[in-house]
């Protein structure tokens, strides 16, 4: 049996993508046999992000269309064993996808992975509520910025009740809430919401928080999730959303600004 | 006064006005979010009907439904002003 993770937000760019990709690479590494799929149709991103552009036949919505089989969409990772990934369309639009087909899909993928990753779209229109609809958790993708925890909010909202889980009565989606692009300098200067405060508004269990990092765009430059590149904060923050994902308790790290001593203020410049 | 508030740090730091803004849409939106979807034409309507007899702003209407094991009750509240 496997289980169903939306990775969502509502605000467009605050790194659903970088997170699906982090965290799908994070629990294949972990030994899960793990698939993200992108559905953001007309606009992927995933299989750059991946660094699988280059070995796209077909997509998801030619399995829906019937087109192609799974395993002729499904694209092996070229270094983690274990970790799949189904591309989203480029041509089509976003009508090209089904409920009925997006459910036989998630079907048949169930009794082979452990971890089925869904990569939504921006919004909290069509396609944002099936990138949802059949999910066990979700994480919710959170900066720390008014208009992203609006957003947020709204999703929780859909979440609880636009959901398959909703709307049959069943346990809840589990909410967990991902804190990205935190820069501690920052929240220490006051100019940017504490992750305190993020979670006190949303209301729901945080399950990490990854700092804004020059190792991100590094690592989407080259196609490689940014989970593999350990010497990094973002890396590690990642590696630790994972643990806790899989139920482990790791204390919270990178939310804390590390005042400079006087000789690097000094000669250092700035702050940022 | 703001000078001297400023000199002393005391400035409300922008992280603190948008927690307050933040908790202030949260609420409404949350407050909305098991409400019937025929919530906000009712509301816009009802609007529109009271307009016709008193101006009032757009803030100055709020409804809301409570709904009970056995019966619902729908609560309107109207800021009319002073004349
Ligand atoms: N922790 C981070 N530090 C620095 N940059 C980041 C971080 N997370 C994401 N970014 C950058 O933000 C941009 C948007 O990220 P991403 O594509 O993952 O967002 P998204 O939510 O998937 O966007 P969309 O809504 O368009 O699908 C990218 O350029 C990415 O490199
Ligand atoms: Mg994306």
């Amino acid at each position: 049996m496997a289980k169903i993770i939306v990775v969502t937000s509502g605000k467009g760019g605050v790194g659903k993508t970088t997170s699906a990709a982090a965290i799908a690479t994070g629990l294949a590494l972990r030994g899960n046999k793990t698939i993200v799929i992108d559905f953001d149709v007309g606009l992927r991103n995933l299989d750059l992000v991946m660094g699988c552009e280059r070995r796209v036949v077909y997509d998801l919505v030619n399995v829906i269309q019937g087109e192609a089989g799974l395993n002729q969409a499904m694209i092996r990772d070229k270094r983690v064993d274990n970790l799949f990934i189904l591309p989203a369309s480029q041509t089509r639009d976003k009508d090209a996808l089904t409920s009925e087909g997006i459910e036989r899909v998630l079907e048949e993928l169930n009794k082979d992975f452990d971890y089925i990753l869904c990569d939504s779209p921006a919004g909290i229109e069509q396609g944002a509520q099936l990138a949802m609809y059949y999910a066990d958790a979700a994480v919710v993708v959170t900066n720390p910025e008014v208009s992203s925890v609006r957003d947020s909010d709204r999703i929780l909202g859909l979440l609880a009740s636009k959901t398959r889980r909703a709307e049959r009565g069943e346990d809840p989606v589990k909410e967990h809430l991902l804190i990205t692009r935190y820069n501690p300098a920052r929240v220490d200067d006051g100019d940017m919401l504490n992750l305190e405060d993020i979670r006190e508004i949303l209301a729901i269990d945080l399950i990490g928080l990854i700092p804004e990092s020059e190792a991100v765009l590094r690592a989407s430059n080259q196609g490689i999730p940014v989970a593999h590149d350990q010497g990094s904060d973002a890396g590690q923050a990642y590696v630790d959303t994972v643990s806790r994902l899989l139920g482990e308790d790791v204390p919270l790290r990178f939310h804390e600004y590390q005042k400079k001593g006087l000789l690097s203020r000094m000669f250092g410049g700035g702050r940022r | 006064m703001k000078l001297l508030d400023f000199l002393k740090g005391e400035r409300k730091k922008s992280a603190s006005v948008a927690k307050e803004r933040l908790q202030i849409i949260v609420a409404h939106q949350r407050s909305q979010r098991d409400q019937p979807d025929y919530m906000p034409m009712l509301e816009r309507e009802l609007l529109e009907v009271i307009r016709r007899y008193v101006q009032v702003d757009q803030d100055a209407i709020n409804i809301n439904l409570d709904r009970d094991e056995d019966c619902s009750v729908l609560e309107l509240n109207v800021t009319l002003p002073r004349t």
